[in-house]
């Protein structure tokens, strides 16, 4: 403790480079805290009664189709020889992709210093998990001998035998354990300040207790923001490459097979912007609506859904190159097995599934290179909703298309889903949108201290946090 | 029977720049028994109190080495020696197909070694405080900032340093008891 450095003194920017302030109208610390806890202290408002209802039905019907699902048989659903991966690895495939956009937010956008992420990524954190939750549903049901679902992990059972390392599906299963595992902690270690304001917020006696339960007795201290900081860099550090390997690893248990369509090298970046592409969409469909209920314009303002639609832009382009690149390379690589499967997707049975897909995720972000698009918020909304309809036939083409028309026509077959697939799948957004709505209601849905640190009210330098020197304006 | 025993001197600031001003003023008078509280992690302030670089990082280095062998030595164990599976003549055990779960294992356990290095390093959960006892103190999360400097400071002086905060800008200073 003999040496110390002096405090860093930045030199503000001249006013004709700042850019525009991430929380509008000039808000005060005190004011932001106020703007997000309102949503929570507020009586129930309406819209979330209204939305929690179709919700918990579909909720229940989920529970209802598993119950029916484990006393029956995966039979119930539609799939069977040839195509014996149908919805259930769709659906898992769409929803893991679905939470990858709130690990990029969190951790990628925080390492490259993009401030603007301070308003948007606690809701789309709380969107990975429930999304990684919703996926999760799948591999534990298909199964079969549910009650046998826990010979997934190495875990000593009386048979004495072990998983077989040797299968991309096991590398799975720790992808996506450790993903879901990883993203909680993240995500509760990001909540705690917040919860601490919570804390010192709430006048009931159990919301004390329980917000002051799990703020861990935080008090705003230096030393310890000091080492939360560390923890939160290297959290986001670890999280990067983990979401990078994530899809990598789901598409290695289509690309380490020998099927036509499926045995290719372009398949983990592919899936890697394809899930970020369809995770920004459903960051958009969720946060254009609760801006304006939640009355959080100031904060989630137009020049974040516009960020979030650049983004959605570029993972666009780089999904239709895939596209590209895969039809490319089955025409160049001679095989007559990789040049069928390719035509068949576009001009087979399942067309009009690859020209939704083409259509929703390269046509649609194009619009994306458009300001009065990106600033209107119904296009963009509805526009959004497109995005993840079309990465949902994008794995419907790949799983599906590949599966019913491989090596030998004798084997060929067409699929169609049972009714209890598509409920299933119906059911797991009553699952996504009840535990949305609930963190919604009992959590800060946007990181209170983390956009206060951005504003520059809080900056020490500058003079509305009380600099006297400094700034040039 | 409560004790009345003073804990620490508690000042209160209404900017980041005075807080960080007084801060900088403490740690040139030596004190060592102090905090600067804040509603958010303010850049600069680490210099401003004098404090040095984080130990985090150790806890997540261990963290992933431990989970890096665990995920080798587990494969290897169960795949090559406890339940050997040959398939097509391969290798019993291959270092890259079991990179992929130990490269997981090495995130996973890294994550936890971060979380919890962290709560160790700030000895935390600790839900009893007793700056928690001032009623001020609940604005720590809202917009106001604190110096806090400990009675047991040997630099300590009630007058003195109550003097040193008041003319660096506190607005209201009190004494939270233990």
């Amino acid at each position: 403790m003999s040496e110390h450095a002096p405090a860093i003194k930045l030199e503000a920017p001249p006013v004709e480079l700042e850019r525009p302030r991430l929380v509008s109208n000039n808000r005060g610390l005190g004011e932001i805290s106020d703007q997000i806890c309102d949503v929570i202290e507020r009586p129930t408002p309406l819209w979330w009664k209204i939305c929690m209802l179709p919700a918990l039905t579909l909720l229940s019907l989920l529970g209802a189709m598993v119950v029916y699902l484990v006393t029956v048989g995966v039979g119930v659903w539609g799939n069977q020889h040839p195509v014996m991966w149908g919805w259930a690895i769709i659906n898992f495939v769409w929803w893991i992709g679905i939470g990858h956009a709130g690990t990029l937010i969190s951790a990628i956008l925080f390492l490259l210093r993009q401030k603007w992420r301070t308003s948007i990524n606690r809701a789309s954190e709380a969107m990975t998990i429930f999304a990684v939750m919703c996926a999760g549903v799948y591999p534990l049901i298909h199964v079969g001998r549910i009650w046998y679902g826990w010979w997934l992990f190495p875990i000593p059972n009386s048979n004495g035998i072990w998983p077989q390392f040797r299968s991309p599906l096991m590398w799975d299963v720790f992808a996506v354990s450790t993903y879901f595992t990883v993203s909680v902690l993240f995500w509760y270690m990001g909540l705690i300040p917040d919860l601490a304001v919570m804390r010192d917020r709430c006048k009931k006696f159990f919301g004390k207790f329980a917000y002051g339960l799990f703020s861990l007795g935080w008090s705003g201290s230096n030393r310890h923001w000091r080492n939360y900081e560390k923890a939160y860099l290297i959290l986001a550090g670890l999280s990067t490459p983990l979401v990078l390997s994530v899809h990598s690893i789901v598409s290695l248990d289509f690309a380490v097979s020998q099927l036509p369509g499926w045995h290719t090298t372009i398949f983990p970046p592919y899936f890697v912007a394809g899930a970020v592409f369809s995770g920004f969409g459903m960051v958009l469909t969720l946060l254009i609506p609760l801006r304006s209920v939640c009355k959080l314009q100031d904060i989630i303002t137009v020049r974040h859904i516009e960020l979030c639609c650049k983004v959605t832009l570029t993972t666009g382009c780089i999904v239709g190159y895939a596209y590209f690149m895969e039809v490319f390379i089955a025409w160049y690589s001679g095989s007559s097995f990789e040049k069928y499967a390719f035509w068949n997707r576009a001009f087979g049975p399942y067309w009009w599934g690859y020209w939704a897909m083409i259509g929703c995720n390269v046509v649609v972000p194009q619009f994306f290179w458009f300001k009065k698009i990106r600033t209107n918020m119904w296009i963009v909304f509805f526009l959004s909703i497109l995005v993840n309809v079309g990465m949902w036939f994008e794995r419907f083409v790949i799983v599906v298309t590949t599966l019913a028309r491989e090596f030998i026509p004798a084997n060929w077959g067409y699929f169609n889903p049972s009714p209890v697939d598509i409920m299933t799948y119906l059911g797991t957004f009553g699952l996504f949108f009840t535990m949305f709505l609930l963190f919604l209601r009992f959590l800060p849905m946007i990181a209170i201290c983390e956009v206060k640190a951005v504003t520059p009210q809080a900056d020490p330098h500058h003079p509305l946090g009380g600099a006297e020197e400094g700034g040039h304006h | 029977m409560a004790r009345t025993r003073p804990f620490a001197l508690l000042a209160e600031f209404e900017k980041p720049a005075h807080v960080m001003h007084a801060a900088e003023k403490v740690r040139d008078a030596g004190f060592t028994k102090w905090d600067v509280h804040t509603p958010y992690p303010m850049h600069g302030m680490d210099a401003a109190m004098g404090l040095g670089n984080s130990k985090v990082g150790w806890f997540t280095f261990v963290g992933g080495v431990t989970g890096y062998t665990t995920g080798m030595v587990m494969i290897w164990f169960l795949n090559a020696v406890d339940y050997a599976i040959p398939i097509g003549g391969k290798p019993m055990f291959s270092p890259y197909g079991a990179f992929p779960p130990s490269y997981e294992l090495t995130i996973l356990f890294g994550a936890f070694g971060a979380l919890i290095g962290m709560l160790f390093l700030n000895r935390l959960p600790k839900w009893h405080n007793p700056l928690f006892k001032s009623d001020r103190f609940k604005k720590v999360t809202h917009d106001r900032f604190f110096i806090v400097i400990e009675v047991d400071d040997p630099k300590y002086s009630e007058s003195a340093t109550r003097e040193l905060l008041e003319a660096n800008g506190s607005t209201h200073i009190e004494i939270v008891e233990d």
